[in-house]
């Protein structure tokens, strides 16, 4: 079970009203390599992985959420008060014509969620080079998301994000040296 | 133990290419990938800064700017 604290895990303020840049942000809401595909993604694969590293894709898993919550933040403050002109002017009308201003699983192209975009392999390690690879992936989206905007209170929040990528990634890459019961790596220590 | 963060390269130029080059492209090689596995006992950030910057190892922090603005 989960219990819930009701406050993002980072502040996020958006200061520039930019609804085209909402649209980009849908691909780490919706997309193949945003936070929904990683928080169902590891919270799936950790049923069937051996026990040294059930802990670590639940805990990943659970903070993914936390990074869904606040992309979803920042896509409600960028539309909620945007005309349906403004919105139309942002590539939005297919969106709004669906669903208004809901928010919905989509990346930032309006191709809606699939489980296609996950694995799981039952292959421990298959699996966790998987993840290793979804964080490096993710972590580049963060970068192109800040690229795309010049309002630096959203790059603050989306740096947050990025760092959080990247250290998931190193964590994914330990426990591949665990799985591997790698002796030799100890001694670095 | 200071491995870069940023690598450059220069892609092939060439004579009828239709926009103006950008002849230094740049990616980014955070911490991660030369860190196998963390050693324990690294220097720590203090609680806040942690919490400002994503992560509580300064061996683990990797800056980044916004290409915005920078014609690149
Ligand atoms: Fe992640």
């Amino acid at each position: 079970m989960w219990i819930y604290e009701k406050k993002l895990q980072y502040p996020v303020r958006v200061s520039k009203c930019d609804p085209h840049m909402a649209k980009l942000l849908l691909e780490q809401y919706g997309g193949a390599d945003g936070e929904l595909a990683a928080a169902l993604r590891y919270l799936n694969q950790r049923y069937t992985i051996p026990e040294k590293v059930i802990g670590l894709l639940n805990d990943i898993g659970t903070e993914e959420f936390a990074h869904l919550e606040m992309i979803a933040t920042m896509v409600y403050k960028l539309t909620k008060d945007a005309t349906v002109e403004q919105l139309k002017a942002a590539g939005l009308d297919a969106h709004y014509v669906s669903h208004d201003r809901a928010l919905f699983y989509e990346n930032a192209g309006g191709v809606p969620w699939t489980a296609a975009y996950i694995q799981a392999k039952g292959d421990p390690i298959a699996d966790l080079y998987e993840d290793i690879a979804a964080e490096e992936k993710a972590r580049a989206t963060y970068q192109w998301l800040i690229d795309m905007t010049d309002d630096v209170d959203l790059q603050d929040s989306l740096k947050f994000l990025r760092e959080r990528e990247i250290v998931h990634s190193l964590r994914f890459r330990e426990a591949v040296e665990i799985l591997k019961d790698n002796k030799d790596m100890k001694k670095v220590f | 133990m200071a491995y870069p963060q940023e690598q450059e390269y220069y892609p092939f130029v060439g004579p009828y290419d239709p926009c103006p080059p950008i002849t230094c492209k740049t990616y980014s090689t955070p911490p991660q990938l030369y860190i196998p596995f963390q050693p324990p006992n690294l220097p720590q950030f203090s609680p806040h800064e942690a919490l400002m910057k994503g992560t509580l190892w300064p061996a683990l922090f990797s800056p980044y700017e916004s290409r915005w603005g920078k014609g690149r």
